[in-house]
This record gives structure tokens, C-alpha cells and sequence, in this order.
């Protein structure tokens, strides 16, 4: 996640904005040029509703070089009511108490740091409810 | 009428007990439990900080208040933890709220006192005609050096409060702030824990800052400290609060709602603003409540305010704070705990 990139993601990663195509009502996140159900070009931004439930987890043991000293900890795949899913972190959880089909709902956290000077990188993470 | 019209706080999940800090250390907790009045602090996520605690708190203030967040005219996040040494803390907050473009934004810093004086500049912004409404918050998430007496206080949490002037919820009747140079505490530029003067933190610093502005802000308000339900006061320690309400004239009574010490340690910028906030979230309408922060360096700001029959509509609207203090805890053992306060020297 460098600098540039980071900034462009900001309003899907902090304020979980979508795409809702005009014709069709296809909900895409991040947001797209085209809908890729009817092919119009035509879409409404909205928040997405920040509740879900797990479909699916695992637990990272052997963390990549920003994550060390991070690990164990859960990612996982949430669909949001919204129907939209998406891959996220799971925090503030002791591991075993976790299972498929928790309600879960999206928070604000700090995702990485880049480096030791560089940005603190922030976006979503899924806690239980 | 201008005051709170929406109020929020947010604390961690993790937990770590005085005794798992004492055993390291080879204190006795008993001592220790009984001498500062402290059980057990909250302890910040890997992956949280002044920022991410300061969106929560002040998304639990919009939940209250049910406005438009781009009618926020200004956003003063006060904290001794602020994540960047340069660059406003509420830069983030903003574009992760909705607040803003067209939007003052500021980080305060005053050791402890740094929440109430976002709050007193918010609520003044406000009362001046500048703005619609302005959001004052306190946050932290504060250290201690190993084995420094502040290892079993400080913790992590926040509170964040919109002023405004339509469906005023606690309106704010009198403030005062009390301020001189007291060098108690302190922390220099690039060092990562902050140096205090130990006994001297006490009568000449807190006790004198905290009795000297309750007593003006009471002379100013002409009022006495029995025409107040509730009292709150700056919580370094269980005992401090306990002892400066002694000395002024409150009760343990008036006390007892605000002081959250014992189970949540020492908030630093969200302390009397947390305390505050539990207060809020049971208060009815019509009962008077007397603030007063304390920050090394050192200062007081006070604040009377006059809850309005509209808090009943709010209170339940947004997570209260003793429910997240009582509820949902994770403990941590000070292995743990030392890995999530970065205190462990990893590879880069
Ligand atoms: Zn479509």
C-alpha cells in the first residue's frame, strides 16, 4: 500500500463507498466504470450498511514482513447486507471463539504502518457483534 | 442556548490487571490496588490509536445528535498520542466521518487537559456565531515507562462531544480554565516516554490547579457544591478525584456516576471526558453537572453544565460507556501486553 494508492482507496477504506448502477441496481465496491450485469455506465454512490456475517476465516501464523510481530490473527471474507463481500482483517477476537455465520460489523483501525517514518496506513477491520 | 447536542465515547476491548504488572516488577498489587485505588486499565488493539479511538467516539456522538456531519464547522481532537508528530489527527477523522471539506481542523495538546480545551474551544466557536456546530473530542492511548508507577494507570480511550445550539441535550452555563507553569510532567521532543516529578505531581500541581478552578468556577456560577447531581474530575488515579471533590464540598455520592478510574485507568485527554460521558448517558433532565480536567504543565478548565429534557431521546441512541467498561473484555498477561504497547525491540 504506497502513499498514492492509499490516498486514492480513502473513501472506499474509510467510508465504504459504493457503486450502484442506474439500470440494473448492481451494487459494485470499490466503485467501476461499467456494469459488468448490463453494461451501463451510469452509477449512484452510496455508503455501504457497515453489518455482515462470516462466510469464511483463517488464521495467519506466519505473518509478511509488515505483519511481523502482528501475528496470530484472522482474515476472512464478510458479505455486508448490502450483499456486497469483501476480504478483511478480524480484530479484538480470541481466535477459537471464532465461527462461520457471526454477525459481524466493520470499524475503523489502523490496517499498517508504511515503515517506521512512513504513513499509518487506516481502514476497515471486522469485529464481532 | 448553546451546549452538547450529541456526545460519544469508544474504549478498547483488552484489559490487563494490576497484578499482572506488579508480578513483573516485583510490586504488590495489594499495595498498590489499595494506595492509587486502581484494579485494572484498558489497553489499545495492535491496530488502534488516538485516531481510530477518536472515529469511533465521535461516530457514537453523531449516532446521538442525527445530523448532517458536513454542518460540522470544526474539529479539535485534543491528546498527548496524537499518532503523527506533524500532521492533524483530524485530518483522518474527517474524511472517515463525512465531515468536512469546508471544515477548521486542529490537534490540542496539553499533557491531560488537552480533551476539555478541544471542548471549551468547540463549544466557544460555537457560542460566537461562527459555525453551526463544532465536535471537541479527547482521546489516548498512553504509556508508561516499565515498571514507573504509570505503567498501572495509563490506558486508552476517548470522548467526543458536537456543540451546538438547536436540541441542546446538557447546556453549558459556566467554564473556566486556571493555568500556570508547574513543571510536573513532561515529555521531550523524540523521546518515547514522558519524565514526571513523582510527589510533586500531587499538592503543588494537581490538588492546587483543580481546587483553585473549581473554586473560581463556583464563585463565578455563584453556586455551591450541593446544587450539583453529579461531579467529575481529571482521574490520574482513583484517589486524587476522590480526594479533591473531598476538599471542595462533593460527596462520594456526586462522585460515584464519573469516577471510572478503578476499571479503566487513567485515559489521559479522555479521562474527565469519559467520566463525563457515563454521566450523560444516565443524567435527567435538569440535573446540573460541575467538570473540572487537569494537564501537567500544568492546567484546569471547568465546565457547570444543565442537562435538558432531551437527553432522554439520545441516551439510548449509541453504546454507553459503562456498557463497553463492564462488557466484552479481553485480559492480557504483560507478555502480551508489552507486544501490543510496542515495547518488545523487533527485526525491521
Ligand atoms: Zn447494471
Amino acid at each position: 500500500m504506497i502513499s498514492p494508492r492509499y490516498h486514492r482507496e480513502i473513501p472506499q477504506r474509510y467510508r465504504l463507498e459504493a457503486g450502484k448502477c442506474k439500470g440494473c441496481g448492481y451494487v459494485s465496491f470499490p466503485p467501476r466504470l461499467v456494469c459488468p450485469e448490463c453494461g451501463k455506465n451510469d452509477f449512484d454512490l452510496f455508503k455501504l450498511d457497515n453489518e455482515g456475517k462470516l462466510l469464511t476465516y483463517t488464521i495467519i501464523r506466519v505473518g509478511s514482513d509488515k505483519f511481523v510481530g502482528k501475528t496470530p490473527f484472522a482474515v476472512g471474507i464478510v458479505e455486508l447486507k448490502d450483499g456486497v463481500k469483501l476480504t478483511t482483517q478480524i480484530a479484538d477476537v480470541n481466535l477459537d471463539e471464532l465461527k462461520i455465520g457471526q454477525q459481524v460489523k466493520l470499524v475503523f483501525r489502523k490496517i499498517q504502518d508504511e515503515g517506521k517514518s512512513g504513513l499509518h496506513c487506516y481502514g476497515y477491520k471486522a469485529i464481532l457483534i | 442556548m448553546v451546549g452538547i447536542v450529541g456526545y460519544g465515547s469508544y474504549l478498547p476491548r483488552y484489559r490487563i490487571k494490576v497484578e499482572s504488572i506488579a508480578k513483573e516488577w516485583g510490586a504488590d498489587p495489594e499495595t498498590i490496588k489499595r494506595g492509587l485505588q486502581l484494579y485494572e486499565k484498558t489497553v489499545p488493539g495492535l491496530d488502534e490509536d488516538t485516531i481510530t479511538i477518536s472515529v469511533e467516539a465521535a461516530r457514537n456522538a453523531l449516532k446521538r445528535a442525527g445530523i448532517n456531519p458536513k454542518d460540522i464547522g470544526a474539529v479539535y481532537i485534543g491528546s498527548e498520542s496524537h499518532p503523527y508528530a506533524v500532521k492533524p489527527s483530524g485530518t483522518i477523522l474527517i474524511d472517515a466521518l463525512g465531515i468536512g471539506p469546508d471544515v477548521h481542523v486542529a490537534s490540542y495538546e496539553f499533557a491531560c487537559k488537552a480533551g476539555s480545551e478541544a471542548m471549551y474551544v468547540a463549544y466557544s466557536l460555537v457560542k460566537a456565531g461562527e459555525m453551526k456546530y463544532a465536535l471537541g473530542i479527547g482521546a489516548d492511548t498512553s504509556q508508561g515507562a516499565p515498571g514507573d508507577a504509570l505503567e498501572y494507570s495509563a490506558s486508552a480511550g476517548g470522548a467526543a462531544f458536537i456543540m451546538g445550539k438547536d436540541n441542546v441535550v446538557a447546556e453549558i452555563l459556566f467554564t473556566n480554565s486556571y493555568t500556570s507553569d508547574t513543571p510536573d510532567f513532561w515529555r521531550r521532543e523524540h523521546e518515547f516516554y514522558p519524565r514526571h516529578a513523582a510527589r510533586f505531581t500531587g499538592e503543588p500541581a494537581y490538588f492546587k490547579h483543580v481546587v483553585n478552578a473549581s473554586n473560581a468556577l463556583l464563585e463565578k456560577s455563584k453556586m455551591k457544591p450541593e446544587d450539583f447531581k453529579y461531579a467529575v474530575f481529571h482521574m490520574p488515579n482513583g484517589k486524587f478525584p476522590q480526594m479533591a471533590g473531598k476538599k471542595l464540598g462533593f460527596t462520594k455520592e456526586q462522585l460515584e456516576v464519573g469516577w471510572i478510574v478503578p476499571w479503566m485507568g487513567n485515559t489521559y485527554s479522555g479521562s474527565s471526558p469519559t467520566g463525563l460521558s457515563a454521566i450523560l448517558d444516565v443524567a435527567e433532565p435538569g440535573d446540573k453537572i460541575f467538570m473540572v480536567s487537569f494537564g501537567s504543565g500544568a492546567g484546569s478548565d471547568g465546565f457547570i453544565f444543565k442537562v435538558t429534557d432531551k437527553i432522554k431521546d439520545i441516551q439510548d441512541k449509541a453504546v454507553k460507556l459503562r456498557d463497553m467498561l463492564d462488557n466484552g473484555k479481553i485480559y492480557l498477561d504483560y507478555g502480551q501486553y508489552a507486544k501490543f504497547r510496542g515495547k518488545i525491540i523487533l527485526n525491521e
